[in-house]
């Protein structure tokens, strides 16, 4: 399912939060609305970690994972990595990553399987990545945007990118990630889905200013609605999925 | 409200080419071209977005109902025709939240001028999101407020004046002034003025400023003969800053001699300007004087800052001239200019029928007097001058009759197809009864004296070309007349010739 809501009147939810399919990180000192649109569904199935990181409450921005494991920048401290590995789930692995880029939320776009890196990304960053998260790595940009992570949004169903990207892009990239693309916006034509938008397989959260017609894309790419006949999102997804690879 | 869609910004640096993708509106959900850059359809735009938000559609302008000039605050006052250049300036000036856009094009709406109301069209230029630009026309509404502005106040204001001239000459007639006030109509020397007083012997100018007095000493400097004498009055004085505030009166006085008047020179002014006789007859004024020996038609001028060395008065003026009648004309040949000396027998009108007595004179108007005319003279013989200088002179050298000028016999003076503007003035002493006898009296004359000033100018065309005449239809019944009048018209009155007239102008109506 797909929902709305906002961190301290800023829409961009997924500067504040980290969702995956095993975890969920978010910003302490947030409202408990904010808070419960996880917890609510995320309830006693995954944990949600209230953290920061590096003293900065954007752990969305810093931070990069999925089931298997979470990469934070080297800025963070001894005793944030205690709470976060107290925290997590003994299967996912958590591993400091000393790169120039510490923001690995903006240059790490990932799923389950594989992930999309910025160009100018080191190469021991890059090996860490695929150690840690288990996924295949590539060097790509989004609608000429080296900032992959800000730019699109992935899960292992789908993923949204920049409404800018041509259509051979889409097609290079889903072929890479081996899920549907789809050129979309979120927050009310906002064009950074990394930052409006955080989804794991089964729940999407995105800012309180999202459209209905931007909602029931991201419902319809991600696969997240579960309550209504599949005729309807089929169609939907006809339309917008320009290719299947 | 209306929008324009612009063409789309392509964005070619690297996928021009290329297909582009489609998105969903992101308000209503339809499909649209995503390599425009665009995340709302063009629909939704203008049903969302307002970049006019802030500008307001109502304001006001300030204007003043008496100079009808428009106020561009915080304090200037200008002048602006509706639907002009300078008014759409001021009214787009008045308008906040101008600046946040950009103004494509304005134009005004016509309203009814009585209704006060301004109506501007605007269309402006913004950006509505991230690479949207969209163009966006509306109207505002401007309310003209009247009100009166400083200037206007001031001048409805008594003794706002800062700098006064007070012009004075000390003649029983009217005639220099008249001749005076056409050329200060002529040069427009009067712009500046705040008000124009009628006094004894002259007139009072007032101005706002001591500069615009001084230009209009300057310009009666060059006109005619004067001398003046500054005065100030200290009104406030700031002792801390230094300042002070003067009120300045410029005492002007005119040479008290006219055309046409018999002078006697003093003896030694006489021999310094060229040994010139002792009566003569003042020819003309310009910036000097300029008299005229009618014995031998030796000219001299002579300039007023000598003059008023040692003033001295005319000895007669033309309203004591007399009517002659030419019974012969002996030209002795000698001419200078229209100036021709001629030896002239001639008799008071008065006298014809009554005695003999006959006066063999000589004058300078040889070349326009003929035998049977009639000229205007002084009749020195039982004249009794009141004058040291004249009681200086031998007898022998005052001649019996002096003539002046040639006169016309005029039947319909009123038939004039000319006439002159007039400035608006203000009378200083206020006339306990406008039907009192003095003051018909003072009227008459007043009137007497214009008549003869504009026969002075039909008669001398070197008087007519400094000043402004404009044509002027006679009234009908007038028209008839003169049909009736042609065959009897005996004299050959001078007219003038249409082509010197000037069209009349809308502002004419300056009479008081």
């Amino acid at each position: 399912m797909a929902s709305r809501t906002q961190f301290e009147n800023s829409n961009d939810v997924g500067v504040f939060a980290k969702l995956t399919n095993s975890y969920c990180v978010v910003a302490v000192g947030g409202s408990e609305n904010f808070y419960s649109a996880f917890e609510a569904e995320l309830g006693d199935v995954i944990p949600t970690i209230h953290t920061t990181i590096a003293g900065t409450r954007i752990v969305g921005r810093m931070t990069a994972g999925n089931r298997r494991g979470l990469l934070v920048p080297t800025q963070t401290t001894d005793q944030e990595l205690m709470h976060l590995r107290n925290s997590l789930p003994d299967s996912v692995k958590i591993q400091r990553v000393e790169e120039r880029l510490s923001a690995l939320g903006n240059v790490i776009c990932c799923n389950d399987y594989v992930a999309l890196v910025h160009p100018d990304i080191e190469r021991e960053t890059e090996e860490l990545i695929a150690d840690v998260l288990g996924v295949e790595v590539f060097r790509q940009t989004i609608a000429g945007n080296v900032l992959t992570g800000s730019y699109c949004a992935l899960s292992n169903q789908g993923g949204i990118v920049h409404p800018q990207t041509s259509i051979a892009d889409q097609e290079e990239l889903s072929s890479l990630l081996q899920v549907p693309l789809v050129a979309g916006t979120v927050n009310r034509g906002s064009s950074v889905v990394g930052a409006g938008l955080v989804v794991n397989d089964w729940l999407a959260v995105s800012g309180l200013d999202t459209t209905a017609p931007e909602l029931s894309v991201i419902e319809s790419i991600f696969r997240l609605q579960d309550a209504q006949p599949d005729a309807i999102s089929g169609n939907l997804r006809d339309t917008l999925i320009e290719t299947y690879s | 409200m209306s929008y324009t869609p612009l063409e789309p910004h392509h964005h070619d640096h690297h996928h021009q080419n290329q297909v582009a993708a489609t998105v969903l509106c992101c308000n209503c959900g339809v499909p649209m071209d995503g390599s425009t850059g665009l995340v709302m359809c063009y629909d939704c735009i203008k049903l969302t977005v307002d970049i006019t938000e802030g500008i307001p559609r109502e304001a006001n302008v300030s204007f003043c109902r008496n100079c009808e000039r428009f106020l561009q605050p915080p304090g200037q006052w200008i002048r602006a025709e509706l639907e002009s250049r300078e008014l759409l300036a001021l009214c787009l000036r008045r308008l906040r939240g101008l600046n946040k856009v950009r103004l494509i094009d304005a134009t005004f709406i016509w309203t009814e001028p009585h209704s006060r109301r301004i109506k501007v069209k605007l269309t402006v230029q913004g950006e509505a999101m991230a690479n949207t630009i969209i163009q966006q026309s509306f109207e505002v509404e401007y309310v003209v407020i009247a009100m009166q502005c400083p200037d206007c106040a001031k001048s409805y204001t008594v003794n706002t004046w800062k700098a006064a001239v007070q012009v004075r000459q000390k003649v029983a007639h009217k005639r220099t002034f008249l001749y005076l006030e056409q050329l200060i109509l002529k040069h427009n020397a009067h712009v500046d003025t705040i008000s124009i007083q009628e006094s004894k012997d002259g007139l009072d100018f007032f101005y706002a400023n001591k500069s615009h007095a001084v230009k209009m000493i300057d310009f009666l400097s060059s006109v005619t003969p004067i001398k003046n004498k500054k005065s100030e009055e200290l009104i406030s004085q700031d002792i801390h800053a230094g300042t002070a505030q003067y009120k300045f009166s410029y005492s002007v006085e005119i040479v008290p001699i006219c055309r046409d008047d018999i002078v006697i020179l003093p003896k030694k002014l006489a021999h310094s300007m060229g040994n010139i006789s002792r009566v003569v007859l003042c020819s003309k004024i310009s910036n000097t004087i300029q008299f005229l020996d009618y014995n031998t038609l030796q000219i001299a001028d002579l300039s007023p800052s000598v003059y008023w060395k040692k003033p001295f008065p005319s000895l007669s003026d033309a309203t004591q001239l007399v009517e002659f009648i030419v019974l012969d004309v002996e030209p002795t040949g000698q001419s200078r200019g229209k100036h021709m000396l001629a030896d002239i027998t001639v008799a008071r009108a008065s006298d014809m029928g009554v005695n003999d007595k006959e006066y063999y004179i000589r004058s300078h108007l040889g070349a326009i007097l003929h035998p049977g005319d009639s000229a205007m003279g002084y009749y020195t013989v039982n004249a009794n001058y009141n004058s040291d200088l004249f009681d200086e002179i031998d007898s022998n050298y005052i001649p019996d009759v002096v003539l002046v000028k040639k006169h016309y016999t005029r039947k319909s003076r009123k038939n004039r197809n000319w006439k002159l503007k007039r400035m608006a003035r203000e009378h200083a002493d206020i006339r306990a009864n406008e039907d009192s006898r003095a003051a018909k009296q003072e009227q008459e004359r007043a009137e007497k004296d214009y008549e003869l000033f504009l026969q002075e100018l039909e008669e001398d065309e070197e008087l007519r070309q400094g000043i402004n005449m404009y044509k002027d239809q006679p009234p009908q019944y007038y028209q008839e007349d003169q049909m009736d009048d042609e065959m009897d018209e005996d004299d050959d009155a001078p007219v003038v010739d249409i082509d010197e007239l000037l069209d009349e102008l809308d502002d004419m109506t300056l009479e008081d």
